[in-house]
């Protein structure tokens, strides 16, 4: 494959994992959980190389999801204190943040591990890192991640469908019903983890809040099918991502930042034209239900 | 007929600082229909919490057919007040009510032609089955009430407790859900229901249990459903309205 | 230390991240009261294509006309979260979100394009993203001095107003205060402490600069002018021991450092805290318990 069709293929594929897992951030109201996490990602990772000194898939991945995860158990835990659930989201990502900024300037010092690349992503590095795998052939590493991470939120979307339906739509309910309510929130701040880690190279750490929400939310406005919405949500993340691709490749800027400002115009296109919830639908038949 | 399902010992639950249950001890018999009456802050909704172990308990027991909650929890069916559930959720009101079975369908397997027919069925029973395919957001009140009531139908039960079922409901909902508690009634069924409407205790329930942050009166309606005893539970914010049983209750919020 | 404190820039640097801090922690406590804690984190990243641009049309760094750009363009985020959140079915926060990443992106969209083309890199702009406090200069530090005494100027002499305003609204239009009039000032205030704050902490921080002293501050007190000052206090002292910390080495970022010594004032807070502290709240719990069972005791004895 040439070089512009890995860096496609590997947009699209966080466009539609971002898309998928996205769709429930949104219905879980837990949206910026995604920004809190994507931060707090970081901190996993600058510990996983502090600990196994090198630049490592899996390390990073391993580091990443206890971050997210250990953001999710502090924010969690600070509600439970009674302290307003976004203050704690708040306190508990920038702290963490900045621990690990601070620990990429005093203990690191490593070209492969600065800040900015970590912010922005650098997706135009990622056909130098080819890796060999069987069957599939010489692969980009952060690609064959992707992959992988694709396979992964697939399966567990798929196989938990209707328990990850009822615990985000009533989980009250599920848990009379004996579904492990909390557990499954932390399996699902684990795959946004997950998520966020393997996008990281591609897009950094806020941009993938764009990529996370904002499909979804354009999605939102279409239907009103869960599976459907979830369709529409990948495909979302994918155009986005590809066209977000080509602007920056036209005007010769950054593809992480064209991708984000993509997936805006997505959802403004959605927010204008959307046949349900729209502002034009709205204006031509306000208010109909109730 | 006097065997006890449910008891409840020396319970007590807190708000931070505040105490809102305390000394709560009573006891249901099977196949009664039984209304939490008392006024606002009361700790009525607190309680049924309590119970369903929702909410931590700072003392006492709860059992339920003799075991713990944990171990009778498939025994017992919970309908949250309305306002507790986003209705903009993307689904329809068939999933809604075959979400009560999902606890019966199991991991990892999907909900069946059979299931997806008891839901309906259940749907058809509180008179929404034209509505099976109806965005939920698009229900009116009385009718997302009824689904969530066709939902805890299908559950099988063996108990219900149900929060404010007939808040901010149409009258024809109204009647719809209360027929249905009767004929659960008539099944064998045990039922609790938060209720805050003083004028329709008597028709609507054969058990009444006054609550004002703990258990002012329990038992029979005719018996102690009297003026007195609401006037306790109530305490002096209230005045009569008419004669007998017409009356109106007003408590200061 | 001394030889620090008497290094002038630094000595100014240090005046202005104080001066901060108490703005900031000021302020944060009407956005805690105003539930809108993450607010602060959506308009802090919004303003960044504005400061690009800004500097995009003038051609130099000059702090007054970037935060005049990231001004505007936070203004314009805050409307579209409002717009989004009440014209359409989205929640809040999946609006923030959403304006906060793409506004972001933008941002960095032209911020490529002006690194490239001006030579934007040397221009300081970066330090806009994780904020560099040691590199402003005193025309920098007197812009922000002044800015910041605004903000607090405005809460201070309003202050009844505000007070009212935060805890209950609608009685404060019955009294004929204008909510309009005061959602635009909030607004305004707000936006202001935030693209200030932006040069030394960075865009990713700031929203810690609000957020962690107001809520520190709630475990002591539960009068609300005690809580902008200790919240004042909390900020003030995270921005300078923060800042002195930075300064004990080279190439040290500020603001993560104001943050951590921030996140410490909380974790004491959150444990120590006569209102709501761990600690008190356990002896609580269990001085509740014990009273319950001794009642029951009695009561069965009795019975």
């Amino acid at each position: 494959m040439t070089y512009t069709a890995w860096i496609i293929l590997t947009a699209a594929l966080v466009g539609l994992s971002c898309g998928v897992i996205g769709v429930f951030l949104i219905l879980r109201k837990t949206a910026m959980m995604a920004d809190a996490i994507s931060h707090t990602v970081l901190l996993g990772i600058v510990i996983a190389y502090i600990i196994t000194r090198e630049v490592s898939g899996t390390a990073m991945l391993i580091g990443g999801i206890l971050a997210g995860v250990f953001t999710a158990f502090l924010v969690q835990w600070l509600h439970s204190l009674r302290v307003q659930h976004d203050a704690a989201m708040g306190i508990v990502f920038t702290t963490l943040f900045a621990i690990g900024v601070i620990l990429i300037a005093t203990s690191v010092g490593n070209a492969h591990l600065d800040v900015q690349h970590a912010l922005m992503g650098e997706i135009t590095f990622i056909p130098f890192h080819m890796i060999t795998l069987p069957i599939i052939g010489a692969i980009p590493e952060a690609t064959a991640l992707l992959l992988l991470v694709l396979a992964v939120i697939l399966f567990f979307i798929i196989a938990f469908y209707k328990e990850w339906k009822i615990t985000s739509f009533d989980p009250a309910l599920a848990a009379s019903l004996g579904i492990p309510v909390i557990l499954m929130h932390y399996l699902f701040m684990g795959l946004v983890s997950v998520t966020t880690v393997a996008s990281f190279d591609a897009v950094g750490a806020i941009m993938v809040v764009a990529m996370l929400i904002t499909p979804a939310a354009s999605a939102y406005l279409w239907t009103d099918k869960l599976s459907f919405m979830l369709v529409l949500s990948g495909s979302f993340g994918v155009v986005s991502a590809v066209a977000g691709y080509y602007i920056a490749a036209w005007i010769d800027t950054s593809i992480s930042g064209s991708m984000a400002f993509a997936t805006g115009l997505v959802f403004m296109i959605s927010f204008i034209f959307s046949p349900k919830h729209g502002l034009i639908s709205r204006r031509v038949r306000p208010a109909e239900t109730m | 007929m006097a065997t006890p399902i449910l008891q409840v010992e020396n319970l007590s639950a807190s708000y931070r600082k505040n105490t809102v249950l305390h000394d709560i001890n009573f006891e249901v018999n099977a196949g009664s229909l039984t209304g939490i009456v008392g006024p606002n802050g009361a700790g009525k909704s607190t309680l049924l919490k309590t119970i369903l172990n929702l909410h931590p308990s700072l003392t006492g027991s709860v059992k339920f057919f003799g075991l713990p909650f944990i171990k009778a929890k498939k025994r017992i069916g919970y309908v949250p007040q309305r306002g507790s559930v986003d209705w903009d959720f993307p689904t329809d009101a068939l999933d809604v009510v075959t979400m009560g079975l999902y606890g019966q369908i199991g991991w990892l397997r999907r909900p069946s032609r059979l299931h997806k027919e008891r839901a309906y069925e259940a749907l058809d029973k509180m008179g929404m089955a034209d509505y099976a395919n109806r965005q939920i957001s698009q229900l009116s009140g009385g009718q997302q009430q009824r689904v969530f009531l066709a939902r805890a139908l299908v559950q099988d039960a063996d108990f219900y407790f149900m929060d404010e079922p007939l808040a901010g409901v149409d009258a024809a909902t109204e009647r719809a859900i209360m027929t249905i508690l009767k004929e659960l009634k008539a099944i064998g069924k045990t039922v609790m229901v938060v209720h805050h409407d003083l004028q329709t205790v008597e028709d609507y329930f054969d058990h009444v249990l006054l609550l004002n942050r703990t258990v002012i009166k329990h038992g029979r309606t005719e018996q102690i459903f009297t003026r007195e005893n609401i006037a306790n539970t109530y305490g002096g914010n209230m005045r009569w309205m008419g004669e007998e049983k017409r009356h109106a209750v007003h408590s200061i919020e | 230390m001394l030889s620090i404190l008497l290094n002038s820039n630094t000595g100014w640097v240090l005046l202005s991240t104080m001066t901060l801090g108490i703005a900031a922690g000021t302020i944060g406590c009407m956005a805690y009261w105003k539930r809108q804690n993450l607010m602060s984190d959506a308009l802090s990243h919004a303003a960044l294509p504005g400061v690009v641009i800004a500097f995009l049309l003038i051609g130099e760094k000059n702090l007054l006309i970037l935060i005049i750009g990231a001004a505007i363009s936070a203004l314009i985020g805050a409307f579209l979260i409002q717009w989004i959140t009440t014209a359409s079915r989205i929640s809040e926060d999946s609006a923030m979100g959403m304006v906060l990443a793409i506004f972001y992106g933008f941002g960095i969209m032209l911020l490529t394009i002006a690194n490239r083309s001006a030579g934007g890199n040397q221009s300081g702009l970066d330090g806009f993203i994780y904020g560099q406090a040691a590199a402003m200069v005193r025309t920098d530090v007197i812009t922000m001095l002044v800015l910041a005494l605004i903000v607090v100027f405005i809460v201070f002499i309003g202050f009844k107003e505000w007070k009212l305003y935060l805890f209950d609204g609608q009685f404060a239009k019955g009294i004929g205060l204008s909510l309009k009039g005061m959602n635009t000032l909030y607004t305004a205030v707000l936006v202001t402490t935030i693209v200030i704050g932006i040069q030394a902490v960075g865009v990713i921080l700031m929203a810690a600069m609000l957020i962690i002293p107001a809520v520190s501050a709630r475990y002591w007190t539960q009068s609300f002018k005690v809580m902008i000052l200790l919240s004042a206090i909390f900020g003030g002292l995270a921005g300078a021991t923060g800042t002195l910390i930075s300064a004990l080495g080279s190439g040290l970022p500020t603001g993560p450092f104001i943050v951590v010594v921030g996140a410490g004032f909380f974790v004491i807070s959150l444990v120590l805290g006569k209102e709501k502290g761990i600690l008190i709240n356990y002896l609580q719990f269990k001085l509740h318990q014990k009273a319950q069972q001794s009642n029951a005791q009695t009561l069965k004895q009795e019975g």
